[in-house]
């Protein structure tokens, strides 16, 4: 296939080749010195950056960032369009919940035992979700999910049920505790995301990774080269499972409790929102997404109370107090006429300039399926 | 003997709600390929607007209980028809963008809704009858369970009339079977999606009434619920199947039924088990055809 895929290669020795990772490594620094500057952002940041009230902020976009990157492995790399991710997060959220509560274990241990735990379950369901692919994977994915979200919500003694679970700070850290600790709590999450992404960005480097890429272009080719699909998918899925554990991991400490509704399908679909955002296939993409919804969600809350939305007729008041339906419409319009996402829009402009052709990967995704069915529908 | 009719019968009751929700879902996958997630809003709307009117008429009296029954059809069949035609078209062949548009529909939809209605849920009543049971072998079975498989009966069996005697009904047959060859035949084969849409939206419209009258409240999350079991309902019977479908609806609701009873409220944990199962014996599900 000649067309570029939506994924960045690197050429090695061509020029600016090096520049993601100048770009990369100067915002995490900039990222981590925040706390210690005194930056107004009007409009976005409810205060200077250095305020406990915008670091949890920017922390929560970090942690939704982390998950959205799991997330794109999963979609973007291996084309699994999953609607239970947000079970792994929930697993990681809960799981440190439970180690520290009934194991009694110190932090790290817990943190450990979480994230096994998160692993083990995403072997177990992705081995059997895999049995199918496409739509029906979707649809399978979503059903584990909701079992999870029940599992939650039934077993009131273990999890909390609806009221939720809160963090048993006896076993964290003192540093890890409480709003004058905001700034640790966000250099953690901080940590978070760099780690997910350079897990992200290792799955996409190496061998594993293109496998899965090519499995996602066409599997049949891939299984006739005598190479296994369905072992790379699922390491892939697993890893991706293991990330969105980790982003669980960190959203309990910083929030120092969860919800069943951080298992629940509604997650998931705030994730796929996000990344679609963001733009399939672009690591960048998915952290701009995940960012840029938390602190939409934040901001049109914001607005849902504002006094001037109460004066207006219902018609225009009840569609501008509900951010969902807002954030909703947007993801519509975006999948509609903006289906690259932020990234893809960027990316296709630059290689229009440099003349390159371009698709979009969504665009991708319905083709590989296509190509796959072809011969079978022949037989037929 | 009569805890067993009674678990029996409420699970086929159980299962005919699932079926009037999933028929849609399955014969739109078979045709167009598109998992429909808008399919709950379609079921939430018809409902809000089904206890609207038949507020409007009186709560107690028959009429108006049919009435909002139809309306409830009416409504979504033309909410299903206007996502078809504005959201589902312009996407033409293009699967995932058209799961992800009606992801973002049910998203905004089900928040609307509460904007509209309140994010309570509403109490809402029916025809006194509703609220009796009726002894069959010893086992009291509430009324709504009789209603729900009269109405999945009479839905099922009207689509297998369309399905088999009208031309129309051959197309989508046909297309089910082999879109292309339908295509290149010069059928357009586009206004039997957006028929098929419509009739997908008018069985969840009922089943968003009687799903309605059977938790006997109604809120902005109705659909999203029963939308899961559907999803998984159509898996088990097979994606396009709509025999597979009635049953697997059966099939789960009365192992749901059954684990309720006697394994401790587990039903839904079981169904999701069963689901896993049949992933693993036979990942094309009951009915459907080898993918």
């Amino acid at each position: 296939m000649t067309v570029t895929t939506g994924v960045p290669t690197l050429i090695p020795g061509r020029k600016g080749a090096a520049l993601p990772f100048v770009i990369g490594a100067a915002l995490v620094v900039i990222m981590a010195v925040l706390p210690l500057l005194d930056i107004s952002l009007p409009g976005i940041l409810p205060g200077p950056t250095y305020t406990p009230g915008s670091l949890a902020l920017l922390s929560l976009c970090m942690v939704f960032a982390a998950l959205a990157l799991s997330y794109n492995l999963l979609l973007g790399t291996a084309g699994m369009l999953s609607f239970g991710h947000a079970l792994y997060f929930g697993a990681g959220a809960y799981g440190l919940g439970i180690a520290l509560k009934y194991f009694e274990v110190p932090l790290w241990p817990g943190i450990l035992i979480a994230l096994v735990g998160g692993l083990l379950i995403a072997v177990v369901t992705g081995a059997v979700s895999m049995r199918v692919a496409g739509i029906p994977f979707a649809m399978v994915t979503l059903a584990f999910a909701q079992a999870g979200s029940v599992l939650v919500r039934r077993n009131q003694q273990v999890t909390g049920g609806e009221e939720g679970m809160r963090l048993p700070v006896a076993q964290v850290p003192e540093w890890l505790v409480g709003v004058v600790n905001t700034r640790n709590l966000y250099w953690f999450a901080l940590i978070v995301l760099v780690i997910v992404y350079l897990v992200v960005l290792w799955v996409d480097r190496s061998r594993l990774g293109h496998l899965a890429e090519a499995t996602r272009e066409n599997e049949l080719r891939v299984q006739v080269l005598g190479l296994r699909p369905y072992t790379a998918k699922l390491i892939v899925f697993v890893v991706a499972a293991g990330c969105a554990a980790l982003a669980g991991i960190a959203y309990m400490l910083l929030q120092s409790g969860t919800q069943p509704s951080a298992v629940g399908a509604d997650l998931t679909i705030t994730v796929l929102v996000m990344v679609v955002l963001g733009g399939v296939g672009f690591r960048w993409g998915a952290i701009v997404g995940g960012v840029l919804y938390t602190i939409l969600d934040q901001r049109l809350t914001a607005l849902a109370r504002a006094e001037w939305i109460e004066t207006l007729p219902d018609v225009l008041r009840i569609p501008l107090s509900e951010p969902l339906f807002l954030l909703g419409v947007l993801f519509i319009l975006v999948v509609m006429f903006l289906p690259g996402g932020i990234a893809g829009t960027v990316d296709s402009a630059i290689r229009r300039r440099r003349g390159e052709r371009t698709r979009t990967q969504l665009r991708q995704l319905d083709d590989a399926p296509a190509e796959a069915d072809a011969p079978v529908e022949a037989r037929a | 003997m009569s805890s067993l009719v009674l678990i029996l019968l409420t699970g086929i009751g159980l299962g005919a709600l699932y079926f009037l929700v999933a028929s849609g879902l399955s014969l739109i996958y078979g045709l167009m390929h598109v998992l429909n997630f808008a399919h709950g809003a379609f079921l939430t709307l018809s409902a809000f607007i089904g206890w609207q009117v038949a507020q409007a008429l009186g709560t107690a009296s028959w009429g108006s209980f049919l009435v909002s029954i139809l309306v409830g059809a009416a409504v979504g069949a033309v909410f299903a028809t206007l996502t078809e035609l504005i959201l589902i078209r312009p996407l033409y062949e293009r699967h995932i963008e058209q799961v992800l548009v009606t992801v973002g529909l049910s998203f905004a939809a089900v928040a609307l809704f509460e904007g509209i209605w309140g994010t309570d849920a509403i109490n809402i009543a029916g025809p006194p009858w509703l609220k009796g049971t009726t002894e069959v072998l010893g086992a009291k079975i509430p009324n709504t369970y009789w209603v729900l498989m009269i109405a999945a009966a009479i839905v099922l069996a009207a689509l297998v009339l369309f399905l088999q005697k009208t031309r129309y009904g051959m197309i989508i047959r046909a297309g089910v079977e082999n879109r292309a060859m339908v295509t290149a035949l010069g059928i357009d084969v586009r206004k039997s999606f957006t028929l098929v849409f419509a009739i997908g939206g008018a069985a969840a419209g009922i089943g968003g009434v009687l799903a309605m009258h059977y938790s006997t409240f109604v809120s902005a999350h109705l659909g999203a619920t029963l939308l899961i079991f559907a999803f998984i309902v159509t898996v088990i019977g097979g994606l396009g199947s709509l025999t597979g479908a009635a049953i697997a609806s059966v099939l789960v609701a009365v192992l749901q039924q059954f684990a309720n009873f006697y394994l401790e409220g587990t039903g839904d944990f079981i169904v999701v088990v069963l689901l896993a199962l049949v992933l693993l014996v036979r990942p094309r599900g009951l009915m459907g055809r080898t993918a």
